[in-house]
């Protein structure tokens, strides 16, 4: 084996500094004691404090899970149906339109998904709150959550669902008993897919969203339009935080189960 | 007579192209190649054969320059080329996945390498036109390499390597993706195009009947050191060591303990029993009286008779177990006396149905005293 | 039946909330300013009858287009989005290449670890991503800070609120949209290609110009546009990192939407902004079925 070069090896590296040291940073410095966010004045936990006592940052990160909750399962339950008719349904009817659909809002700019869905929402007369942002946010999470259960349904075998149904299973059956349990997991990262794109989310939410119910990120725009604010950092350590542990523990979890996989294959090679 | 046959490595006047002196590889722990010294002359056709793992292909990727021996040396052509990278070696290789180009033509993908020398425009189409011609692709020259077949990328491959060309080419398994029957009429065109150009060839294989086929000169491998070297007549009927016997096509072994008789040994191979007896040994194998030894005999060499021949050196009584019939040739597993298993095979020049031995008969095995070669057992 | 049942629900969806409203959008970029509720003319008056379907297609006119062309804040605010998503594609492209390329060239057992480094800035918030260079490039920022304590400039840089600013914020947000694509490309590379460039008589360097480099073309086409297409239409980072002289389109559509309330000139500006996109749309999609074929 070749080992790494001289070029390749700083290229590298420098790239992950770029990728991490402003995000540190912003970590090291949500710790700072002073309000002046650029200067170090000792270590300190009080502006995570504060922002335990930030009632209108509390409502929103609420109002934010509780749509992101909602929102990415719907997402999931209409994405994977979206997944299995562009896999499975063939012909019909209007294909063309819905693939279309389906595909145009992972290339929209959100300014205008989120404009034409606010001119919707007025036209109808629907006031804006957590229910037209879920239904914004469904709309184009689904999109994502069909792309990625689609390109696993693209590598099913259908002859195990032929099978569930020659053994006497009904479609329904066949595809909760069979088909499901297999493309779970792309299923599960869908759906995390979507909820993190609906927390993440600022744009589309600032035009769906009214007076009665604010987004975390909405809030979160509006406080850093005026500047670097030592609370601000601290909300994002702990966004980032829990971004990190989570990605983290999932990608153990799935490595761990392949390999677990493979030594059991392995062993099973063997017998 | 003599000098019609083509073997320079008979002549001590010959230099060769190639050689190996004391070459050694390691990948960490594992030696690839152990110690090897071996001399390669100019329009060989010489074949590396041995199972997977067995150091061949190290062997050539150390002649393209993808690799560097450990300890030892390599001379092409008398230069040593410890310094020399592969793109200024005289050396081309044809790669076991072809690896032609995706995004160039096949025409592109000859030229390659002669655009690399910067000959002129003319000379360079005239050149790959003549690849063309020799290879049977003039018609596919404007195709990726993924609009032609398997056998045209084979042909393709070949022609980019021997563009340039170099004093040797490497072919790794060059015949390994295709089918049998392509294969086949593959291997004749590659000796065909070998000998219209004199480029001397080194072929890596893990098939016997390949190398049999193609080659001058074969060289039996097995972990990292190199077993046999010999014409593909001799490795077969002479080979050297029961693993190259049991290598290369099928064998019967006879264990047993030699003991000098005459011109030959006789051999104690089960109690009992009367010794075989053998007037041929392996290459330089001069057993001691008692030493254990392996007795090699060709299933095609085995008789089988319902009495019992006369005049024949070596006879022993059997039962058949098992027949194979194999259309041209049919295999007679025959258990002799004491629980041996021989293979005796004979041409199928009869009809079927007059076959005249079937199972369990009881059958006499014989063999001449030339027949078998005696090994180190 | 049932198939008829699966396609109905998200097909049902996808026509209400995604296109009506595009359809909305597209009709009120073809209606007047007026000042009502909702603040344009003229309105759909169904209960009027035919008259009232020919009064609103008659009232349907393409002046806002011609008010785009003719107040130059439009004209230019869609140039010089196109410049720095053009600009800021190209530096994505010159830091990402060689990251990917290292990735690919890296001992096999690390290439898991790198993937996921690359992954993981991406799923954080993109908010917080832009955020974190406020910080950092301000006037009394970390960098200058920085450059200052080592003497290498004796005036605070003026990096925040200038276009420099924007491309930053673009290639650092959008880098993993453009290593992933071209490592993929990379990684799929047989090695003894570039052996056989090797053996041809090609040097490490011209193997690469020649083989590596073309091979890895579709990796690059595809990155491209995932960047461009995204930073055309960007808000967030002009808007935390731009200064008000740097246009983009995106957010003067917002700021035309809520700060001047002129619906029907924004929806214009969004209409003309998805024409501009088509062209880059549609070119990704020709790659990427241009890659699939070739991968059959």
């Amino acid at each position: 084996m070749r080992r790494m070069s001289w070029f390749n090896a700083t290229s590298l590296t420098l790239g992950f500094v770029f990728l991490y040291l402003p995000m540190l940073i912003l970590v090291i410095f949500s710790f700072n004691a002073s309000k002046l966010v650029t200067i170090w004045a000792g270590f300190s936990t009080k502006w995570y404090g504060e922002l335990m006592r930030n009632e209108a940052f509390l409502d929103a990160a609420w109002v934010t899970a509780k749509v992101a909750v909602a929102s990415s399962t719907l997402a999931t339950v209409l994405g994977t149906m979206a997944a299995l008719v562009l896999v499975r349904a063939g012909r019909f009817p209007g294909r063309t339109l819905f693939s279309g659909m389906i595909y145009a809002p992972l290339v929209m700019p959100e300014v205008i998904t989120g404009l034409s869905l606010l001119l919707l929402f007025i036209g109808i007369g629907l006031d804006r709150g957590v229910l037209t942002i879920v239904l914004a946010h469904t709309t184009f999470s689904m999109c994502y959550v069909s792309v990625v259960v689609s390109s696993r349904l693209v590598t099913f075998d259908d002859s195990l669902e032929e099978a569930a149904l020659d053994l006497g299973c009904s479609r329904l059956e066949a595809f909760l008993l069979v088909t499901l349990p297999i493309i779970a997991p792309a299923v599960i990262s869908g759906w995390l897919l979507a909820f993190t794109l609906s927390l993440d989310d600022l744009v589309i939410a600032s035009f769906t969203a009214g007076p009665s119910a604010t987004t975390l990120p909405i809030k979160v725009f509006s406080a850093v339009r005026l500047g670097v604010s030592p609370e601000i950092n601290a909300l994002s350590t702990i966004m980032i935080t829990i971004v990190a542990v989570g990605v983290i523990t999932a990608s153990l979890v799935s490595k761990r189960a392949a390999v677990k996989r493979r030594n059991e294959e392995q062993a099973a090679g063997r017998a | 007579m003599e000098q019609h046959v083509f073997a320079p490595w008979l002549n001590p006047d010959e230099k060769p192209l190639i050689q190996f002196k004391g070459v050694t590889k390691r990948f960490g722990d594992f030696t690839a190649i152990d110690n090897q010294t071996l001399d390669i002359y100019a329009k060989e056709f010489f074949a590396l054969l041995g199972p997977s793992g067995c150091g061949k292909t190290t062997m050539m990727r150390i002649l393209a320059g993808f690799e560097q021996p450990t300890e030892g040396q390599i001379l092409i052509g008398g230069k040593d080329m410890r310094a020399i990278p592969p793109n200024e070696r005289p050396v081309n290789m044809m790669f076991q996945s072809y690896a032609l180009f995706p995004h160039l033509t096949v025409w592109e993908n000859i030229a390659f390498g002669l655009k690399r020398e910067g000959i002129p425009k003319d000379q360079l189409n005239a050149r790959v036109e003549e690849m063309l011609r020799l290879t049977r692709l003039a018609k596919f020259a404007k195709r990726k390499p993924h609009q032609i077949s398997g056998g045209q990328r084979q042909r393709v491959a070949l022609a980019r390597s021997l563009a340039k060309a170099p004093k040797l080419l490497l072919l790794d398994e060059p015949l390994g993706a295709l089918d049998k029957k392509l294969r086949q009429e593959t291997q004749f065109e590659l000796m065909d195009i070998q000998e219209k150009t004199g480029t001397t060839f080194v072929i890596v294989t893990h098939d016997q009947e390949e190398a049999m086929t193609v080659a001058s000169r074969v060289a039996v491998m097995d972990e990292g050191r190199i077993i046999q070297v010999a014409t593909p007549a001799d490795i077969y009927e002479a080979p050297s060591s029961v693993y190259v016997a049991d290598f290369i096509g099928d064998v019967n072994i006879i264990q047993g303990t030699a003991l000098k008789a005459g011109d030959g040994y006789d051999i104690a191979w089960a109690e009992g029993r009367a010794p075989l007896h053998s007037k041929r040994e392996g290459d330089g194998f001069s057993p001691t009286n008692g030493a254990s030894v392996a007795l090699a005999i060709r299933p095609e060499k085995v008789s089988i008779s319902a009495e019992q021949p006369s005049g024949v050196t070596n006879a022993v009584k059997g039962r058949i177990i098992d027949i194979a019939y194999l259309g041209n040739l049919s295999t007679y597993h025959v258990e002799l006396e004491g629980g041996q298993m021989i293979k005796a095979q004979t041409a199928n020049t009869r009809r079927l149905s007059r076959r005249s031995y079937t199972w369990e008969d009881e059958v006499w095995v014989s063999w001449t005293d030339t027949a078998a070669v005696l090994l180190e057992g | 039946m049932r198939k008829f049942a699966l396609i109905a629900l998200p097909y049902t969806w996808l026509v209400l909330l995604f296109f009506v409203p595009f359809l909305i959008v597209l009709k009120i970029s073809l209606s007047d300013l007026a000042l009502a509720r909702p603040p344009y003319a003229p309105q759909l008056d169904l209960s009027a009858g035919w008259q009232g379907i020919k009064d609103f297609f008659g009232g349907l006119d393409f002046e806002n287009f011609i008010w785009l062309t003719t107040d130059d804040l439009y004209w230019k605010a869609y140039l010089s989005s196109l410049k720095i998503a053009v600009i800021s594609t190209l530096l994505t492209l010159m830091v990402g290449y060689p990251m990917a390329y290292g990735m690919a060239k890296a001992p096999e057992e690390w290439r898991p670890a790198m993937m996921m480094l690359v992954i993981l800035p991406f799923s954080t918030s993109f908010l917080i991503r832009v955020y974190s260079w406020m910080g950092i490039l301000s006037t009394e920022g970390y960098l200058n800070q920085f450059l200052l304590g080592l003497g290498l400039i004796s005036e605070p840089l003026m990096i925040l609120n200038t276009p420099v600013a924007v491309y930053i914020g673009i290639v650092y947000t959008y880098l993993p949209f453009m290593i992933l694509p071209i490592y993929a490309a990379l990684d799929k590379l047989d090695g003894s290609l570039l052996e056989a460039a090797e053996d041809l008589g090609c040097s490490r360097f011209t193997a690469f110009w020649l083989v590596t480099f073309p091979l890895s073309r579709s990796g690059m086409i595809a990155g491209c546009f995932l960047v461009f297409i995204p930073a055309l239409g960007e808000f967030v980072i002009p808007s935390l990192l731009g200064g008000s002289e740097t246009l983009m389109i995106g957010k003067v559509l917002y700021e035309e939407f809520f700060n001047n309330r002129d619906w029907p000139v924004a929806s214009a500006v969004a209409v003309v902004l998805l024409l501009i996109l088509i062209i880059p749309i549609v070119l990704f999609q020709r790659n990427q079925q241009k890659e699939r074929e070739a991968g059959q």
